[in-house]
């Protein structure tokens, strides 16, 4: 590192919520134009640290120091004042504004006569937008972009704030590959402004291509920090978490019977403008994977399937009955369950506790007469706990206080606790951490196996693989490709067949 | 998670330690002002039984909507139509009545106005669309003008013994009769919040539509129930409100709808949906009937009153606020 100019010292940061500690005596350095990792399991206590750093939550004991004197930060406005800005993974800007008038939200610039200088603001912004080499026109509204750069705007706000310290808590989780790679680009224009990154993600890849330290957190404590280019995937991994997890991808070639008729058969359907006439076969105790670029029509497919988009055509016939699936009732009751991809918006009541959570898709089950049998409940849902390992302190906290992949948990024990036949899982992986991932996949695999069907959606190509039995890709929702796994030899081939080459 | 930090937790929550206080307040409040109403207002006969049972009887009408009006804010929307159909029922009620329909002409013509309007209203917000803010307010307006209408303005008097004994005037042994229909509608109603599947789903509906819908729940049916149900508590109010003053007119109910979404509100259910209780409520409904009893004894008119119980619905309002942004 040329530059070690620490711009950010976090010493023995303690902090607990109702007597649970969830940082204890952390330690946590940035300098200048650096990207520093954070990692850590789901609940390690990351996203804590930088509430803490922003002022959203309160240290209980510990040292902030900026550029080497100490500083209390009380409130949002005292972090943004020493120059720390987070990109908020919900999306912070108006969409209904333009991304000049973001950009300077609540600190427009004004004319001598009082009024707003929209050109001024305009002019800025492109200067902002140029210097970090991003191609957005500051004039289009916001709503018309696509989500990538929505963070786009929001990062050039803080810059247009003199953020010295930008703070990014999955900043990929809703973006395209190609988006992905615009803002690694950007990452890249920022460290050469002197700008230093704090980076939190769960992909392994991409943390290798943006960071230049890496800092390991487990259950609160700090397990250690590195330069990337010192630390080994494998060793990473297994500080993350706490035990050696080889083999955690491979892939387990299992037998399929495909003698039988398929379990679930769908035929040229059609939903909108996403779906427009996908046919395949799924079989019992198959694990079908389902890749295509963000766009390609891989949710609207399962949402169709699962009664939410409505169904414009085509035929589903499960076990060799045609279904009328007009609603999500009607699939639950023929036996489908759906994970959604954005837990927050469509698998959660994030104001209701763990169980009433896990109940919702069940309610019909677990209640006689419209009475909901509770004591049952209970056992269900500490069962479900048990067994997915989600870190809560009981099944009555709230859903809105657990870590992003514990809730992401959550909504996986909802819909196995309904005892489908047929999963589809849309990214049912997306901000878990390497160990609750290899435990899904784990426990995917076991249902699998215990004869029910399932599809899997995800964009990360190497969970893909680790997994399913078959591999359909989509393009402009049709089927493009079918590729049993046998045949697929390596990442790259699959990264082709999705690129459409 | 070891068994005995789970008892604990399990001994913190009953003892509600684990939650947010504010969801107590209004117990809170409402001790806290009965206890002060009984020491300064003693000698002016607040705490006869006498004075608390007249309590009762002006509160439990209020309560009585409001335990179905916890339903709808709980599914996140809102029913500002209420008081106009006690006013409309009032008076088909007695119309019933006075054409010699009988007890159950009566029941019918009451209930029934109460359910049908509330049908339409959760019509037009779940198949049409209209937001339920802008429905029952225009509803509002139509129904109070049928109201008006349909006697001319002219208020009708009810004569049958039996039905003023039953609905609101009469007592059995020592408990006036609206206090058993109170006690009714809030056994039923809690019960179908806290322990049926309705309840669960109501607030789950309001809590997140989508994640709702995603979960395979009906989420315009809840709707729809609970604004027909809304309605229909509506129509049970009109019906005792003619039966405590033995005439239907146009003029009761006028103003209802903010009582009773401020007991909804007091009680600690969100006005953003997802949270809802209905004990709550009707402490909430109490809380406010306690006040305003306590000011017309302390002499105060209806004008302070009036400035008053504004007051606490700011202030309620702004707490609850605080909860969702904590
Ligand atoms: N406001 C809160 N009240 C109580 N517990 C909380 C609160 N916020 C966080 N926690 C708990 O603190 C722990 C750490 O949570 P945090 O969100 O920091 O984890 P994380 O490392 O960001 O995990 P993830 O990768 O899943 O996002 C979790 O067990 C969580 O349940
Ligand atoms: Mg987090």
């Amino acid at each position: 590192m040329q530059n070690s100019e620490m711009v950010l010292q976090m010493s023995n940061i303690c902090k607990a919520f109702n007597q649970n500690s969830v940082l204890e005596h952390v330690d946590f350095e940035l300098n200048k134009g650096e990207v520093h990792a954070l990692m850590g399991g789901n609940g390690a206590g990351k996203s804590t640290l930088m509430k803490i750093l922003t002022g959203i939550y309160q240290k209980d004991s510990g040292k902030i120091c900026i550029d080497g004197s100490e500083v209390q930060i009380e409130k949002p406005q005292d972090s943004l004042a020493h120059g720390i800005a987070m990109i908020f993974q919900e999306f912070s800007v108006i969409p209904a504004l333009t991304v000049a008038q973001n950009v300077f939200l609540n600190r427009e610039l004004k004319k001598s006569n009082g009024l707003i200088d929209d050109k001024a603001m305009i002019r800025k912004t492109k200067d902002i937008l140029d210097e970090l080499k991003v191609d957005i026109n500051p004039k289009s509204l916001v709503s018309e972009l696509g989500t990538g750069y929505w963070q786009m705007t929001e990062i050039a706000k803080a810059v247009s704030q003199n953020a010295k310290i930008l703070i990014m808590d999955e900043p990929t989780s809703a973006l395209t590959q190609h988006e992905t790679e615009i803002l690694f680009d950007l990452i890249n224009n920022l460290k050469n402004k002197g700008i230093s990154i704090i980076y939190i993600s769960h992909r392994m890849d991409e943390i290798y291509k943006v960071s230049d330290r890496i800092t390991v957190l487990r259950d609160g404590k700090h397990i250690m920090t590195a330069e990337s280019s010192n630390l080994s995937m494998d060793n990473l991994v297994e500080h993350i978490v706490g035990k050696n997890m080889e083999n955690a991808f491979t892939w387990k070639e299992r037998h399929i019977a495909k003698d039988k008729p398929p379990a679930l058969k769908v035929k040229d359907l059609k939903s909108g403008s996403k779906v427009n006439g996908v046919s395949f076969d799924l079989y019992q105790g198959e694990i079908l994977g389902i890749a295509g670029l963000m766009g390609s029509g891989r949710s609207e497919l399962v949402r169709t399937l699962f009664g939410v988009d409505p169904l414009d055509g085509g035929e589903i016939i499960m076990n060799g009955t045609q279904l009328s699936i007009k609603k999500p009732k009607d699939a639950i009751q023929a036996g489908f369950a759906l994970i959604p991809e954005d837990r927050r918006i469509q698998g959660l009541v994030l104001d209701h506790n763990v169980r009433e959570n896990i109940i919702l898709p069940i309610l019909n089950k677990v209640s006689s007469r419209q009475f909901i049998k509770y004591d049952k409940l209970d056992h269900i849902s500490e069962a479900l706990v048990k067994k997915l390992n989600i870190k809560t302190d009981s099944i009555f906290k709230r859903a809105s206080l657990l870590s992003g992949g514990n809730q992401q948990k959550i909504v996986f024990a909802k819909w196995l606790a309904s005892e489908p036949n047929i999963l589809l899982l849309d990214e049912p992986t997306s901000g878990v951490d390497i160990g609750a991932k290899s435990e899904i996949i784990e426990i995917v695999r076991e249902l699998a196996d215990s004869g029910k069907s399932i599809i899997v959606i995800s964009s990360e190509l190497q969970e893909l693989l680790a997994f399913a039995d078959r591999i359909i890709v989509l393009n402009n929702g049709i089927v493009t490709k079918e590729l049993e796994r046998q045949d697929i030899e390596s990442e790259e081939q699959l990264e082709q067949a999705v690129q459409g080459l | 998670m070891s068994t005995s930090e789970s008892n604990l937790n399990v001994k913190r929550r009953a003892l509600g330690l684990n939650t947010d206080w504010r969801q107590y307040i209004v117990y809170f409040a409402f001790v806290v002002v009965f206890i002060l109403f009984s020491i300064t207002l003693h000698d002016d006969g607040f705490l006869t039984a006498g004075n608390l049972l007249n309590i009762v009887r002006q509160t439990a009408i209020i309560a009585i909507m409001a335990v179905a009006m916890t339903f709808v804010i709980s599914a996140a929307e809102i029913d500002l139509s209420v008081g106009s159909i006690v006013a409309l029922s009032s008076l088909t009620t007695a119309l019933a009545l006075q054409a010699n329909l009988g007890l159950l002409g009566a029941v019918i013509a009451g209930l029934g106005t109460g359910l049908l309007v509330g049908l339409i209203n959760g019509l037009l917000v779940t198949k049409v669309g209209i937001p339920s803010f802008l429905v029952t307010l225009a509803m509002m307006g139509l129904v109070s003008g049928v109201a008006m209408w349909i006697t001319d303005t002219e208020p009708v008097t009810i004569l049958d013994e039996t039905y003023v004994a039953i609905f609101g005037s009469g007592n059995l042994g020592a408990i006036p009769s609206l206090l058993i229909w109170l006690l009714v509608i809030v056994t039923i109603g809690h019960i179908l919040l806290r322990k049926a599947t309705f309840g669960r789903r109501t607030l789950a509906t309001g809590g997140n539509q989508s994640a709702a819908r995603f979960s395979g729940i009906n989420v315009a049916r809840i709707k729809l129930y609970a604004l027909m149900g809304s309605g229909l508590m509506a129509g049970l109010a009109g019906m005792l409100y003619a039966g405590r003053m033995h005439s239907g007119r146009f003029t009761f109910g006028t103003g209802d709808e903010l009582s009773v979404i401020a007991a909804v509100i007091l009680g600690g259910t969100s006005l953003f949906g997802g949270v809802g209780t209905v004990i709550g409520t009707v402490v909430g409904a109490f809380l406010i009937g306690v006040i305003n009893n306590g000011l017309i004894i302390m002499g105060l008119d209806v004008s302070q009153q009036m400035i008053i119980k504004g007051l606490i619905i700011i202030l309620a309002v702004a707490f609850g606020k605080k909860q969702l942004s904590n």
